[in-house]
């Protein structure tokens, strides 16, 4: 699959979400590049998580466009899906770890011979292979989360998209999940994240994408939007002074 | 209630030494109502999950049809069978009125709107938990109601016993369509009402026994697997 053209940068042009007379997402225009971890933050409502759906192809725009750089966000038949999600409550089917995974290698188009060996492998980086066999639905919500990991780590995405994925979890089960998705980093895969949390931005951003309004307020590089944020809406936000 | 003693301790005779009348009564009822039952769940299962994933138009009409069809007078379906199967019928030709084959295709009718009905409202539930990360792996509709349906099946038992219920309870459409023949098409349900009606009433209540027996070892035993199941996969 590392022979295939890249999927990034992924480009949204003026793209627009409408839901009921609100436009969830007002005109943006972005282009995320490969390598860089990119972390949305913004007040509850700002339209994040829609955002990330928009992006990921689980919702349509309004107006506006969404490409990436080679194939459409969707599947093309006979190649093996390159983009993943993670959800901030990981939803696992009634069946093994090890076969939720084994589904998603199935969905997403890799031939039956590599499912296990996958799968396996996918279950070792996340530290979850004694649990392979148990049910994913009785695993603990920290394990649920980095299964879940695992499950999109397996078909080796090219992007992946989270969606507050540490925002259930005690700071135990959420340092092991950072600890993944650094790793997923270093293996290559472009990390897009909302996040609430704050500090989270700052120990794994490269890049904030603050959003409010449906609008993005502020591109910058983590370190200058932390310390010297352009917008008033960003500084009165990392200062805990946004209403939300 | 001398009357209901001496029949209760005739019917238990009756049991007790295995009566191969009674038995064959029996065997026939199960053997139509498991038969319609399992042709229901190969065609409603699937349409009740397809409905539930789908979006098409007039899928609120269907639905509502749907359930409405839950409440189907089992009479009405026997005539309508009849009517299908009976010599100046469009089936007629087949010869298939007052068989088993009639029965089982007449209980088929009538069970079908409930699995489907049951299991739509079913995997519509799960589908609102399930269906953003089965569309972001990359799953059609088609999958996922098949997905849906292999990790419902401990709950979609509960429904196929329902429509179990409803085939092996109803008397007017095997009644109809079965036309009650001794030793041919004589269920469980028919054999009551006629004996009951010529006053043999011992026949009619061992076998109102094994009926309930049945009906209540069955759902027992779904229970038992549906709780060891929810222990096991939560």
């Amino acid at each position: 699959m590392m022979d295939a053209p890249s999927l990034l940068p992924l480009q949204l042009r003026d793209v627009v979400f409408v839901a009921g007379h609100r436009r969830i997402i007002d005109g943006i225009t972005v282009e995320f590049a490969a390598g860089t971890r990119t972390l949305m933050v913004g007040p509850n409502g700002a339209g994040k998580s829609v955002l990330l759906r928009l992006c990921h192809g689980l919702l349509t725009p309004s107006s506006g466009r969404v490409a990436w750089n080679s194939t459409p966000a969707t599947k093309a038949p006979g190649t093996p899906r390159r983009q993943a999600m993670v959800f901030q409550r990981p939803v696992m089917l009634r069946r093994s770890a090890l076969a939720n995974i084994v589904y998603a290698l199935q969905a997403a188009g890799y031939p039956r011979a590599e499912h296990l060996d996958r799968a396996h492998a996918a279950l070792q980086r996340v530290g979850l292979v004694s649990v392979a066999r148990h049910s994913a639905r009785v695993l603990s919500g920290g394990e649920q989360q980095r299964l879940a990991l695992a499950r999109a780590w397996a078909i080796e995405p090219e992007v992946l998209f989270l969606d507050e994925p540490t925002a259930n979890l005690d700071p135990g089960a959420t340092h092991e999940i950072e600890a993944v998705i650094e790793a997923m980093h270093q293996a290559g895969t472009k990390i897009i994240m909302v996040t609430h949390n704050l500090g989270q931005a700052h120990r794994m951003g490269d890049e904030i994408l603050f959003i409010h309004r449906g609008r993005i307020a502020e591109c910058s590089p983590a370190e200058r939007f932390f310390k010297h944020p352009a917008t008033s809406e960003a500084a009165e936000f990392i200062n805990g002074e946004l209403p939300w | 209630m001398n009357g209901l003693a001496a029949a209760t301790t005739d019917a238990l005779e009756l049991l007790i030494a295995g009566d191969a009348k009674l038995f064959g009564i029996v065997g026939l009822s199960l053997e139509v109502s498991l038969s319609a039952v399992f042709l229901a769940c190969v065609l409603g299962l699937p349409l009740g999950a397809a409905i539930a994933v789908g979006r098409f138009p007039g899928r609120r009409s269907v639905i509502v049809a749907l359930n409405a069809l839950m409440g189907l007078p089992p009479v009405v379906v026997g005539l309508l069978v009849y009517l299908m199967l009976s010599r100046a019928g469009p089936l007629g030709s087949m010869g298939l009125l007052f068989t088993p084959t009639a029965m089982i295709f007449a209980q088929t009718i009538l069970v079908v709107p409930i699995v489907a009905a049951l299991s739509r409202q079913v995997v519509e539930d799960a589908w609102q938990e399930f269906h953003e990360q089965l569309r972001s792996l990359g799953v059609t509709r088609m999958g996922a109601s098949i997905t849906l349906l292999w990790d419902l099946r401990f709950s979609l038992l509960t429904i196929v016993l329902a429509g179990f219920g409803r085939a092996a309870a109803e008397v007017g459409a095997v009644m109809i369509v079965g036309g009650n023949i001794d030793g041919v098409t004589r269920v469980m349900t028919t054999t009551i009402a006629l004996e009951t009606s010529k006053g043999d009433l011992p026949l009619a209540l061992a076998l109102g026994i094994v009926l309930v027996a049945v009906v209540l070892a069955l759902n027992a035993g779904a229970y038992v697997i549906k709780e060891a199941a929810e222990r096991r996969y939560g």
